[in-house]
C-alpha cells in the first residue's frame, strides 16, 4: 500500500520542529495535539506552502520535496485540496465561481470528482448563486471543502476545519466529512486539538507536542495508551467500531453490533447497518467471573484479560481485555478487586457495561 | 482658443502619464508587496524619492539626463529619437517619474490589504503565479487601480516645476495648463487664469471625490465581512473558555 512519508525540520531558537511521519495512504488520518505543537506548521509544509529546510515529503510515489536533492514541488504543482482553519472565499466571486476556481485547471479527463455529486452530499445547491458574505460560517467551510475537493486531489489537508465554528456548526458539519469519507477514497490529514472530532473522524492517529512526534498508530490502537488514554479523555477509555445492528422502539433502545458482539444502547437516530464509533469510559465498566444473571445492567461482554496495568488513581487497576479478534475494552477496577477475582493474564471474565458514549 | 489647445494637451499628457504608470508601477507595486528581499526598504525609498524632492532639484537632473549631452539624452539620439528635453516625450517621462510614487503607494497599500491567505488559497487550488495574478489579486485590489489612475491623473495635471524645468513653455508642446495660467496672471490676463484654474479647481475635487467614494464603499463592504469574522472569534473565544 502506498504511504505518506515526511520528514520536516525547522529551528526558529524558540521553536523547534522535528518530525518524522509515515502515515497510510488512505482514510482519514489525524494530527493531534495542543496550539503551537507544530501541526499546521507540518501541514503546510506539506501542501508546499511553507518551505521547510532538510525536510522530505513523498505521497505514493511522487516526491514533493526533497532538500538533499534540492527537489521543491511549488503548491500549485501539487494535487492537494487544503481546507484552511477559515472558509477564506474569494469574495469577489459567487459561491458557483469559487467552486470552479480550482476545478477549471484540472484536465476534464482528471476530474474524478463530480460537482454534482459533491453539491449532494455537501448540500449546496441552493447556495451557488450567493455571494460569500451572505452565507453563514457553516455554509461558508462547507464551500470550502467542495472547492478543495473538486480540484480532484490525492491528498486533502484539513487545518482545524471546524475550530472556528461554533458547537452547533460542528456537529452541522462533521457528518458531511463522515459521508465525504465513505463516498471518496481520497486519503485526508486533519488536523485538530478537539479529541472528539479527532476520535469521530480519524483512522490514524499522530500525536504531536512541542515539535516532536509523540506516538503515532491506528486510532483505537493508540487510545488504549495510557499517556495518550488521559491526554485525550478524562481518564482513560476504550474505543469500539460498531455498526447499527436493530432498532428496538419499543424498549426504547438500538442494539449495536461490534464483530459478533452485541450492546444495547439508548435509541439513536442512525439508519440500520451505519456504522459508528463508541467510547466507553474505563471506569463505566466492572468485571465478573460469572455472568451476573440478576443485573440491572444489560450490556454484558465476555472476553480474556491481556494485560493488567497500574492505573494514575492511587489502589486502581486498568484490566485490559480482548473482546474480539480486533477489539479491546479497559476496566478500571479497584487493586483489592483484582485481588479477590485472582485476575492474571488469560482469565475469562465477563464486563459489565454501564454506559456508552455514542461518538 | 489657445486655451482649448492648452487643456487637450495637459488632458493628453495627464493620460498618457497614467497609463504608462499604470504598466509600470503594478509589477513594481506587486513585487513590493510581496517580496521578502532585502532590497525592500531601498527600492521602497528610491520609489518614494519623487514625492519629497521640490520638483526643481528633480526637474534640474533630469534635463541633464535628458539633454543631448546627458546619459538618457545620448541614448535617446543614439537610436533615432532626438532629444528629449523641451520636448513632450521629455515631459511625459518627467512627469510619470514625478507621479511615479503617487500611484504606486496606492496600489502596494491595496495588495497588501488583500492579506497572504487568498493567495495561499488560489496556490492550493493550483492557480500559478500569473493566474493568482490576474484572477485574485487584481479584482480584490481593483479599489486600489481606481485611486491609484485618478491619483496620477490629477497629479500629472497640477505638474508645473518639473514641467518648467524639462519642457519649458513651447505652445503645443509643452505648454500645459499649470503654466498657461502662470503665463496668464504674468500678463495680468486674470479672465482666462480664472478659467483654466476654475477647471482645474474642479477636475481636481471631482478626482478626489471619486477616490473617497471608491475607499468609502470599499471599507464599507469590509466592515461587512469583519463583522462577520468578529462572530467567529468570538465562537472561538468562547469554544476556549
Amino acid at each position: 500500500m502506498s504511504r505518506i512519508n515526511a520528514h520536516f525540520q525547522v529551528d526558529h531558537g524558540d521553536f523547534n520542529l522535528d518530525i518524522k511521519l509515515s502515515l497510510p495512504g488512505q482514510g482519514v488520518s489525524a494530527l493531534f495535539g495542543p496550539s503551537g505543537s507544530g501541526k499546521t506548521s507540518c501541514l503546510r509544509a506539506m501542501a508546499g506552502l511553507e518551505k521547510l529546510p532538510n525536510s522530505y515529503f513523498s505521497i505514493a510515489d511522487e516526491v514533493w520535496q526533497d532538500s538533499e536533492k534540492d527537489i521543491f514541488v511549488p503548491p500549485y504543482q501539487r494535487e492537494i485540496g487544503y481546507v484552511f482553519q477559515e472558509a477564506s472565499l474569494f469574495k469577489h466571486l459567487n459561491v458557483r465561481d469559487n467552486l470552479n476556481f480550482g476545478r477549471q485547471r484540472i484536465a476534464p479527463n482528471k476530474r474524478n470528482v463530480d460537482i454534482d455529486h459533491i453539491c449532494d452530499i455537501l448540500s449546496l445547491n441552493a447556495l451557488l448563486d450567493r455571494p460569500p458574505a451572505s452565507l453563514s460560517g457553516g455554509e461558508r467551510q462547507r464551500v470550502a471543502i467542495a472547492r478543495a475537493l473538486l480540484t480532484s486531489p490525492k491528498l486533502l489537508l484539513m487545518d482545524e476545519p471546524l475550530s472556528a465554528l461554533d458547537h452547533s456548526l460542528k456537529s452541522e458539519i462533521l457528518p458531511y466529512l463522515e459521508n465525504l469519507q465513505q463516498a471518496l477514497s481520497i486519503p485526508m490529514i486533519y488536523v485538530s486539538h478537539s479529541p472528539d472530532e479527532v476520535a469521530r473522524l480519524a483512522d490514524h492517529i499522530a500525536i504531536i507536542d512541542k515539535g516532536r512526534l509523540l506516538k503515532s498508530g491506528a486510532l483505537a490502537q493508540v487510545m488504549l495508551d495510557a499517556e495518550v488514554g488521559t491526554r485525550f479523555y478524562d481518564g482513560r477509555s476504550s474505543m469500539l467500531f460498531a455498526k447499527v445492528n436493530a432498532h428496538q422502539p419499543e424498549d426504547y433502545l438500538t442494539e449495536l453490533a461490534i464483530d459478533n458482539l452485541r450492546l444495547s444502547v439508548p435509541q439513536i437516530d442512525k439508519p440500520v447497518n451505519s456504522k459508528l464509533r463508541c467510547r466507553i469510559n474505563a471506569k463505566d465498566v466492572s468485571l465478573c467471573l460469572t455472568p451476573a444473571q440478576y443485573s440491572s445492567i444489560g450490556n454484558v461482554l465476555a472476553g480474556i484479560v491481556i494485560n493488567i496495568e497500574a492505573s494514575d488513581t492511587l489502589g486502581e487497576r486498568i484490566i485490559c481485555i480482548k473482546i474480539s479478534a480486533h477489539q479491546t475494552l479497559l476496566a478500571q477496577i479497584t487493586y483489592a478487586s483484582t485481588k479477590r477475582l485472582n485476575l492474571r493474564q488469560g482469565s475469562p471474565i465477563w464486563a459489565q457495561i454501564k454506559s456508552v458514549v455514542i461518538l | 482658443m489657445a486655451d482649448l489647445s492648452v487643456i487637450w494637451l495637459t488632458l493628453k499628457l495627464a493620460l498618457i502619464v497614467t497609463f504608462i504608470l499604470l504598466l509600470i508601477a503594478t509589477p513594481l507595486a506587486w513585487w513590493l508587496s510581496q517580496t521578502t528581499s532585502r532590497l525592500k526598504p531601498l527600492i521602497g525609498s528610491l520609489c518614494t524619492l519623487p514625492m519629497v524632492l521640490p520638483p526643481t532639484v528633480l526637474g534640474f537632473y533630469l534635463l541633464l539626463l535628458l539633454s543631448p549631452n546627458g546619459g538618457i539624452g545620448q541614448f535617446a539620439e543614439y537610436i533615432g529619437f532626438g532629444s528629449l528635453a523641451f520636448t513632450f516625450t521629455g515631459v511625459a517621462i518627467a512627469c510619470a517619474l514625478h507621479t511615479l510614487p503617487f500611484v504606486v503607494q496606492p496600489l502596494q497599500n491595496a495588495f497588501e490589504a488583500i492579506g497572504k491567505r487568498p493567495l495561499e488559497v488560489a496556490a492550493t487550488l493550483r492557480a500559478g503565479p500569473i493566474a493568482t495574478f490576474w484572477q485574485v489579486a487584481f479584482p480584490l485590489a481593483k479599489p486600489g487601480f481606481f485611486s491609484a489612475a485618478i491619483m496620477g491623473f490629477c497629479h500629472t495635471i497640477g505638474e508645473f516645476g518639473v514641467v518648467l524645468m524639462i519642457g519649458g513653455n513651447i505652445p503645443g508642446e509643452t505648454r500645459v495648463l499649470s503654466i498657461e495660467i502662470y503665463n496668464h496672471v504674468e500678463a495680468m490676463e486674470y479672465q482666462q487664469a480664472h478659467w483654466l484654474a476654475g477647471t482645474m479647481m474642479l477636475v481636481s475635487f471631482i478626482g478626489l471625490l471619486l477616490i473617497y467614494c471608491i475607499n468609502y464603499q470599499a471599507s464599507r463592504n469590509k466592515k461587512v465581512t469583519n463583522n462577520n469574522s468578529v462572530t467567529t472569534n468570538k465562537a472561538l473565544t468562547e469554544q476556549y473558555l
